[in-house]
């Protein structure tokens, strides 16, 4: 529109001809401009009332020309097209309905409408309009004003590697200041390149992918590098070559890079449920000599009290309910606490001395604890949602996404393990507890209630399986055998570690853990545990005491 | 603990004796008998009872394995199912092989193979085409596995809670093992849809009762072994370290050879047992492994009775019988049944029902008395056994 004001300075009376035929052209583009302005606005209204058209060619040919007028505005009713949202009514006007059903806003404005539901009618598609959608869709999402929307449309792009997107790409890139949209784009555009035929752009082409791209186009570049069967290289260019070969080293390092790091954060996950489940154990066997076979049990028990809170919170709290979590912590803590002093005053205190029958007693237990919770719940699992707040992840590479369940059991069995470390160091209970482990007959006849410490004891190795309870639950589905899964896990880090050392036992779940992720892409997950389990046994043999076995006189008993 | 002292069973004896020969008449002569009686009889013993009857025999030998290295020697293994399982795959690896070209592919592999598209037997399927070979391997591949595990654990002196543990980490290892189908013993499914053994077609009575007889044979012969064993000077070395290792230690006795043979003896009974059951069961898969087997074989033995070979042995029937007749009547509540029988027994009849005739008699005789029993029990409740 500047066109309409043209400088002052151009009026120079006298000032001969050129001067008066540069004003005349100004004065022709500026009128030019304003018609063509005005009649594109009208091309859009009528591209755009074309998409409630019954057909599906003159749908076809709106998309395309809105696809053509590169205005954000119709992106909204292109997506709701191609959901089978987009409804028109009698009068042309488009509305959207909403994913729930029932209300409706304008197609155009995106206010709410209302309009009579008898008059709608939901444009039909096909797959030759999903085809033209797509393009169109992805090239409107890629000037749209939010991050977000640019860069997952780069994403798909990157994914598609069509060849009539290049244009679009180009003229994205012009106007992109996003650094991450960016790349997503330029690795878009460089497959596409090295797929044409121009070599200056495939030699960029190679450069990009080897500085932005991952696994997922190192076999483009590997196809630069293959051989015909005579022996001559597929690709004549042999510069080309040469940077190929770069460029896949460099993905290859990256990718290493990615994989060691996605790997030893997912065995730091897997090591803090280890260590939930197995501290408790642990601090028992430690102080009792007694393996508690329905310990399994007190997981999944804190587990299933998670999801029972999360269904307290639907129907009364429901707008804490994102909280619910933070209530289910102390929840699982009191339920699995009580559990296992009921146990401990039931069953085991009459049984000690005699660990074997201990182990079967407690095995008993865990057959009813579990029969009783398949009974309640039923047998199938049971789906724990996370809250809104521990869903999604944090990317720390491209591709590789930290779910935030997960950084969240990290830092909650962190957080967990320095109050188990604190109360065993700096609480009455805990001296005691210290105490009865090193000897439980001098510790007697200290005056400490040995029996009554047994109690707590086992009430608070039982309320930490609980809580490790409520961190699975976040991350893996809820079911009567839970437990199960994690038993055998847990005692192998109980006897990893040694008793009566919590070190031992954060080293051993840690170990376990990591080195359990980082063979899984090597030999398979079963083989895995399998090579874990049978150097554990190994180990054994080595060293009976676990890795910081006690010295001098508590290691005799 | 209450093991029966060797003394009170040598005044038992005789009546042991009739005791075993009139329930190997009963095993040997009447249920065969009953099961030959026409059909309209109302003695008859249906034809599926008695692969039923000869799988609680195979239990029972297990049984019997499992009180020589638990009850008399005083080591828990969880992880006998292993070794069950084990002889029941090199039995079960016979049977397909005798199945031939008839499975559902009609292919001379195993239908298995056919199915991940293997084209030639793997290695350790040679040989398994004889009867001989699989019997042989039924017994040294569990024999053997035991001997290096217990070389290694009783050699660094791993004993009580850590050696269950350790071998219930085996039975989990080895389980996830078979798991796999690329392991080559079928995977998931097992070894399954046996036609015969030994040219006898195993649909037909004949064939079952034939094995059926052959698994009571076995047991009585694992019974005599067992009741040798612990007869001899051997079984007083072996209590000895049941109740005091050290002092066996300190006396010069080499514990680890004896422990390391009855432990190896149990196996080799495990994989004989396993090999009566495949055939008679008609499958064998992973699942015979999972951990949940191997303790339940220690049930079996607490509740007939630790330290008495007969008692183990009634035990399996017991616990087992139980579970045919619940998981057909009142499948729900097993589980609960189950696990009150472990919590009851360990609590309450650590002798198991061999002792109940003992403590009904404890029972009746004088307060005072049972104080002083309890009073001298106490020293071998010692805790410094963990």
């Amino acid at each position: 529109m500047q066109g309409l004001v043209p400088p002052r300075f151009h009026w120079i009376p006298g000032g001969g001809s050129p001067v008066k035929h540069i004003t005349t052209a100004w004065l022709a583009a500026a009128i030019l401009l304003l018609a063509s302005a005005f009649s594109a606005s009208a091309d859009f209204e009528s591209a755009f009332l074309g998409l409630g058209s019954s057909s599906r060619n003159t749908v076809r040919e709106s998309v395309g020309e809105l696809a053509e007028l590169n205005d954000g505005r119709a992106l909204a009713a292109l997506e709701a097209l191609q959901r089978k949202r987009l409804r028109a009514d009698d009068t042309g006007r488009l509305f959207i309905e909403s994913e729930a059903g029932g209300s409706f806003v304008d197609a155009l404005s995106g206010e709410l409408a209302q309009p009579k539901p008898e008059s709608l009618r939901t444009p039909r598609i096909n797959n030759r309009l999903r085809r033209a959608l797509k393009p169109a869709i992805a090239q409107l999402q890629l000037r749209s004003a939010d991050r977000d929307v640019r860069l997952a449309a780069a994403e798909t792009l990157r994914q598609r590697k069509s060849p009539s997107a290049a244009g679009l790409i180009r003229a994205a890139l012009e106007e992109e200041n996003d650094s991450s949209v960016r790349d997503a784009l330029l690795v878009a555009l460089a497959q596409i390149d090295l797929a044409g035929d121009v070599p200056a752009l495939r030699r960029t082409a190679v450069e990009n992918l080897g500085r932005l791209g991952d696994r997922a186009q190192r076999s483009q570049l590997a196809a630069l590098l293959e051989k015909n069967a005579d022996g001559s290289p597929q690709e004549a260019d042999e510069e080309l070559r040469n940077q190929a070969r770069q460029a896949l080293a460099r993905i290859d390092r990256g990718a290493f890079f990615v994989d060691v790091a996605a790997n030893f954060f997912y065995g730091l996950s897997l090591a803090s449920i280890l260590l939930l489940a197995a501290l408790g154990l642990a601090i028992t066997f430690g102080l009792m000599g007694v393996i508690n076979m329905a310990h399994g049990e007190m997981l999944m028990i804190g587990a299933y009290t998670t999801y029972v809170m999360l269904g307290l919170f639907e129907t009364y709290l429901p707008s804490l309910l994102q909280g619910y979590i933070l209530a289910a912590i102390p929840a699982a803590f009191v339920v699995c606490g009580s559990l296992g002093m009921l146990m401990e005053r039931g069953v085991i205190r009459f049984l000690y001395g005699r660990p074997l029958e201990t182990l079967l007693a407690t095995w008993g237990i865990s057959l009813i604890l579990i029969q009783t919770v398949r009974l309640i719940f039923g047998a199938q699992n049971v789906e724990v949602e996370n809250p809104d707040w521990l869903s999604g992840g944090y990317e720390i590479f491209r591709g590789v996404v930290l779910p935030w369940s997960r950084i969240f059991i990290v830092i909650f069995a962190g957080f967990t393990v320095t109050v188990v470390w604190l109360a065993l160091q700096r609480t009455p209970l805990g001296l005691h507890i210290r105490a009865v482990t090193q000897n439980r007959e001098m510790a007697a006849s200290l005056g400490i209630a040995t029996s009554r410490i047994d109690m707590w004891t086992f009430g608070l190795g039982s309320a930490i399986a609980g809580l490790g309870g409520v961190a699975l639950s976040q991350i893996t589905n809820v079911g009567p055998e839970l437990g199960q899964a994690y038993i055998v896990d847990s005692f192998m880090v109980v006897v990893l570690g040694g008793v009566g050392k919590l070190a031992g036992t954060v080293t051993a779940a840690l170990g376990l853990g990591v080195v359990n992720k980082f063979l899984e892409p090597v030999s398979g997950a079963v083989l895995g545990k399998i090579f874990v389990l049978g150097f554990l046994i190994l180990f054994i043999q080595r060293r009976p005491q676990g890795i910081f076995a006690l010295s001098g006189r508590a290691a005799e008993s | 603990m209450s093991h029966a002292n060797p003394l009170n069973e040598h005044m038992h004896t005789r009546r042991q004796w009739w005791l075993v020969a009139a329930l190997a008449a009963l095993g040997l002569m009447v249920i065969p008998g009953l099961n030959m009686l026409p059909e309209s009889s109302p003695l008859w013993l249906p034809d599926f009872l008695v692969p039923l009857l000869g799988k609680f025999i195979c239990y029972a030998i297990v049984a019997l394995a499992m009180d020589l290295i638990w009850g008399y020697t005083g080591i828990l293994s969880l992880g006998h199912g292993v070794f069950f399982a084990l002889g029941g795959y090199a039995m079960g690896m016979y049977l397909m092989r005798s199945i031939g070209g008839e499975g559902v592919y009609a292919s001379e592999l195993p239908d298995f193979m056919v199915f991940l598209d293997w084209k030639e037997l793997p290695w350790f399927w040679w040989g398994f085409d004889r009867f001989g070979f699989a019997a042989f391997m039924a017994l040294a591949i569990p024999g053997a596995l035991a001997y290096v595990f217990g070389w290694f654990a009783f050699r660094s002196r791993i004993k009580g809670v850590y050696f269950a543990i350790i071998t219930q980490a085996m039975t989990f290892a080895l389980m996830l093992l078979f798991f796999r189908n690329n392991t080559g013993f079928g995977g998931n499914n097992g070894l399954t849809d046996f036609k015969r053994i030994l040219g006898f077609s195993l649909q037909e009575p004949s064939t079952r009762l034939g094995l059926y007889t052959a698994s009571v044979l076995a047991l009585i012969g694992s019974y005599l072994l067992c009741r040798f064993i612990i007869r001899s000077k051997l079984g007083r070395v072996l209590a000895a370290i049941r109740d005091e290792e050290d002092k066996v230690l300190f006396t010069g006795y080499d514990s680890l050879q004896y422990k390391l043979f009855v432990w190896t003896v149990s196996a080799l009974l495990c994989g004989m047992a396993g090999a009566l059951y495949t055939p008679q069961v008609g499958i064998i898969n992973p699942s015979e492994m999972v951990p949940a087997n191997s303790i339940e074989m220690a049930i079996w033995v607490a509740v007939g009775g630790r330290g008495t070979l007969i008692g183990a042995a009634g035990g399996a029937f017991l616990v087992n019988g139980a579970k045919s007749w619940f998981t057909v009547a009142a499948p729900e509540t097993w589980l609960y049944v189950l696990g009150a029988i472990f919590i009851t027994v360990t609590l309450f009849l650590p002798g198991g029902v061999a002792s109940l005739r003992s403590r009904i008699r404890d029972l009746r005789t004088h307060q005072t008395q049972r104080a002083a029993q309890k009073a001298d029990a106490k020293p071998a409740a010692d805790r410094s056994q963990a």
